[in-house]
């Protein structure tokens, strides 16, 4: 090998990737002559242009490596390829403000329609899929596979497997959020809560999905540590029942293979029960499972405290994807869904609560010897204080998921009040902590720009999502009653609309508080900004950050 | 009714076997004392430097 | 478990074997689950009401729908009255699975910023829904429902015979003759005095056709989400439902 490290030869990987994204580059085109819609024509241009850029990167990759393989180590020590995690840390950050925006804007179109402006493209029903999904899948996404690429590197003492193919996953899946993303403002969309793209949006993230798969677990063969540790269960949980739910609950036939509409191969009851048993598994396994993952790396490495008990993390792992796999019927309470499979979810829902408490223990408990840091360090009170958060929506869940409190909060907004608690509390905290550990370790920064701002998004975001939660328990639950209310004659009190009208102070109340949630995104921004420039504030009782790496020179590597 | 009964009836009690096998395993693999060793280096694995 | 090589390809310990105990372990716990909760809904007959006078939409109607999907309608209306007083007095009779049974996709929805709409059908004229989807306000004057206005443009039906040939590949049961006068049948429904309405009413029983849009000469998306809305709940006549009868029991 060594005397033919001169000569630079393509690997299969190189070669078979520019072949398959110099064919895809003309199917897509191919496809968009054929368009039946504007919006598949789009797509298919769209899908044309990031085939051929992604063929330009694969070649000036290429081009521009040295003829010798990538070590695998460098000096006795892994060589950890860090790039697709910078990807993805910028990208959660870009697309969570744009995420949390759209937020805050359908949140005042439900306070003032008028904010819709008539057109099809910032109505409400088309706005809200771009929120859910841009806070979801391309926040939390990206925060899930940056994440989970630097904690697996890590705790297996091994470099990414795969050259391009992580870099395929990043890509490929910000990709896949464009095409969604684009969609929903065209009307793209099947309509199924948290998988409205359509079929060859599905097609494409699916295989994005196995690749992902593949890289992580090539990643784990090639651990010199023996054992797999916790947090890894957890990321490969979370892939493979993703992969799972996806390709169950979107089957679908489409119209045209030219077009975007298709038509899911479920109807009605079936279909209801297929897409929430997806529905709260993307909670459990996307918003949970993963961000659970986070939770046993980051939180002991940042409070330099091992893990509480392992044993339990075990117990946790199991009981939490055996039990939450079952809780999807409580989203259909007293619906045409047969009443032994309501009974199922509700049970199972319940139970749910031991080994979500058994894990936020678990968490909490990993600070003992260091609860002092919780006064120094900003960003490991933020993860603590997400895990408050959880153990809340996760006792609020099982109460709501008994048929007797159901039938009082389904269709409220005290539902959407209990999804915020859960995704702002817990998911955009916990990654939101991450973030703010892992900028300094990537960027080989010896701490945070500024933790005072740290302690300013803290507060700002805690008081939003106060706001946000309590104006939506009591508009919930305000609803519930309204509708069920009965005046002296026993005739219905309130005609709908008059539900309507209560509502309206408590929905300003609510994008007020999301507007004091994107603030405090936005001071992150530029903290994080400010430390990949590599500047320092002026600040008095900086806590230095915990680097993993090989202790970085300060500055003057600059 | 019939196929309901029996499939509710060995859905019972299959589910409480299956339950109960499963949590079985995973707490003796769990708790079993030659693990342990195992998992107190496990539970330090995010802290050690490289 | 140390590998030097590079490609992933070359690898000798290809399946590593904790991590495999590990991922098929996860696959077998969630999949038990989910196959025990849904695979019984495709056999248990009880799942699915017996009912009288349930049919597929007719094409002007399904264009209706997907306008309704398209919109992301089904974001603040459900679509399903649950079996509660309160929901029976104000919206009707609670609904049955069999009435979303060619719903592909279901649209029984999440969240009521609006009131369900399951059984809307025939509750307002079609003037009404005309003002009320282009300006709310201008019916019900504190509504927070978003403007409509844009949907008084033409509706595109080149292809609702491929829409209704779709919905017959996964089992929603289009004749031959309906797939073949898909577009006939659109346009009647759309001009209540054309020859093609007595077709069309043989082809779907219940259907009705009228000018939903007030605009004889031009068929628009209006048209089409009006006679759906005006459809919804429409189709199961509830003096013949008997809800006691042993089959229907769940």
């Amino acid at each position: 090998m060594a005397a033919r490290a001169h000569v630079k030869y393509m690997t299969e990987g190189e070669g078979g990737l520019s072949a398959a994204l110099l064919a895809g580059v003309l199917v897509c085109l191919f496809a968009a002559a054929r368009a039946e819609d504007a919006a598949f024509a789009f797509h298919a241009y769209l899908s044309a242009a990031a085939s051929l850029g992604g063929l330009m990167l694969v070649l000036s990759h290429f081009a521009g490596r040295d003829a010798s393989p990538v070590p695998q180590e460098v000096n006795g020590k892994p060589n950890y390829n860090l790039g697709p995690v910078k990807f993805a840390v910028i990208a959660s950050v870009v697309w969570g403000i744009a995420g949390f925006l759209v937020g805050v804007i359908i949140a005042f179109q439900l306070w003032a329609p008028e904010l819709n402006f008539g057109l099809p493209f910032t109505n409400f029903g088309r706005l809200r899929p771009l929120h859910t999904s841009a806070v979801i899948f391309a926040f939390g996404g990206n925060v899930l596979i940056g994440t989970s690429f630097y904690v697996v590197q890590r705790t297996c003492r091994a470099r990414l497997a795969g050259e391009l193919a992580p870099w395929f996953v990043v890509l490929g899946y910000n990709f896949f959020i464009v095409l969604a993303g684009t969609g929903y403002l065209l009307g793209v969309t099947q309509s199924k809560e948290y998988a409205e793209p359509e079929w060859y949006a599905d097609l494409w993230l699916t295989i994005v999905w196995v690749v992902y798969l593949l890289v992580f677990l090539g990643t784990i063969w090639k651990r010199k540590e023996p054992h797999i540790f916790v947090a890894n269960w957890f990321y490969l949980a979370f892939i493979v029942t993703i992969a799972m739910l996806h390709i169950v609950n979107n089957l679908a036939m489409p119209v045209s293979v030219f077009g975007s509409k298709s038509y899911p191969i479920f109807s009605g009851v079936q279909d209801a029960l297929i897409q929430w048993w997806y529905g709260h598994n993307a909670v459990g396994f996307f918003l949970t499972a993963g961000f659970l993952a986070i939770m046993y790396y980051f939180i002991p490495k940042r409070a330099e405290r091992p893990v509480y008990s392992y044993r339990l993390s075990i117990i946790h792992f199991w009981a939490l994807i055996f039990m939450y796999i079952w809780a999807g019927p409580h989203h259909l309470h007293y619906t045409a869904l047969p009443d032994w499979a309501q009974t199922l979810g509700m049970t199972f829902s319940i139970m749910l609560w031991m080994p979500s408490w058994g894990g936020m223990i678990n968490g909490l408990m990993t600070l003992s010897g260091a609860w002092d840091k919780l006064r120094t360090d900003p960003v490991l009170r933020m993860m603590v204080v997400s895990l408050a958060f959880y153990g809340m929506s996760t006792f609020e869940g099982p109460m709501m998921s008994i048929k007797a409190v159901n039938s009082l909060s389904h269709y409220t907004d005290w539902t959407i009040g209990h999804v915020h608690s859960g995704a702002l509390g817990w998911v955009a905290y916990v990654s939101f902590g991450a973030l703010y550990c892992l900028v300094p370790w990537l960027w080989n920064r010896p701490r945070l720009y500024s933790l005072k701002l740290v302690e300013w998004h803290f507060w700002v975001s805690t008081l939003g999502i106060v706001l946000y939660i309590t104006s939506m328990w009591v508009a919930g639950i305000m609803q519930g009653l309204m509708w069920r209310a009965y005046n002296a004659l026993g005739f219905l009190e309130y005609s709908f609309i008059e539900t309507v009208e209560a509502m309206q102070p408590y929905y300003l109340v609510r994008a007020l508080g999301g507007v004091l949630f994107l603030t405090g995104a936005l001071i992150m921004a530029f903290n994080l900004y400010m430390t990949v420039r590599g500047s320092e504030a002026e600040e008095e009782e900086q806590v230095p950050v915990l680097a993993p790496a090989p202790a970085p020179l300060p500055i003057a590597a600059e | 009714m019939t196929t309901y009964h029996v499939l509710s009836q060995f859905a019972q009690t299959g589910g409480l076997i299956y339950f109960m096998l499963l949590f079985a395993a995973v707490a003796i693999y769990a708790l079993r004392p030659r693990n342990s060793a195992k998992f107190e280096r496990a539970a330090r694995l995010p802290l050690a430097e490289d | 478990m140390a590998a030097t090589q590079t490609g992933l390809w070359k690898k000798h310990e290809f399946f590593e074997k904790n991590s495999i105990v590990l991922l098929i372990g996860t696959l077998i716990v969630v999949a038990i689950g989910g196959l025990i909760e849904i695979v019984p809904l495709f056999y248990l007959k009880s799942t699915v009401e017996k009912v009288e006078g349930m049919r597929p939409y007719t094409p002007l109607e399904l264009a209706g729908r997907n306008i309704y999907i398209r919109e992301g309608c089904y974001l603040c209306h459900s679509q399903m009255i649950r079996s509660m007083r309160d929901e029976v007095e104000r919206y009707g009779h609670f609904s049955l699975a069999a009435e979303s049974m060619y719903d592909h996709p279901f649209q029984w929805g999440s969240k009521r910023t609006g009131p369900d709409l399951a059984r809307v059908g025939g509750k307002y004229s079609d003037e009404w829904h005309r003002d009320h989807l282009k300006d709310p306000k201008s019916v019900v004057p504190t509504s927070i429902m978003p403007s409509y206005a844009f949907l008084d443009r033409e509706l595109d039906f080149r292809g609702i015979a491929a829409d209704l040939k779709a919905n017959r590949a996964i089992g929603v049961p289009y004749t031959d003759d309906m797939v073949e006068s898909a577009r006939a049948d659109l346009l009647a429904q759309a001009s209540p005095d054309s020859p093609g309405v007595e077709e069309l009413q043989k082809r779907y029983p219940k259907a009705v056709a009228r000018d939903f849009d007030g605009d004889p000469k031009r068929v628009t998306e209006l048209d089409a989400l009006i006679a759906y809305l005006q459809m919804l709940g429409t189709l199961v006549d509830f003096k013949l439902y008997d809800g006691k009868a042993q089959d229907n029991l769940r």
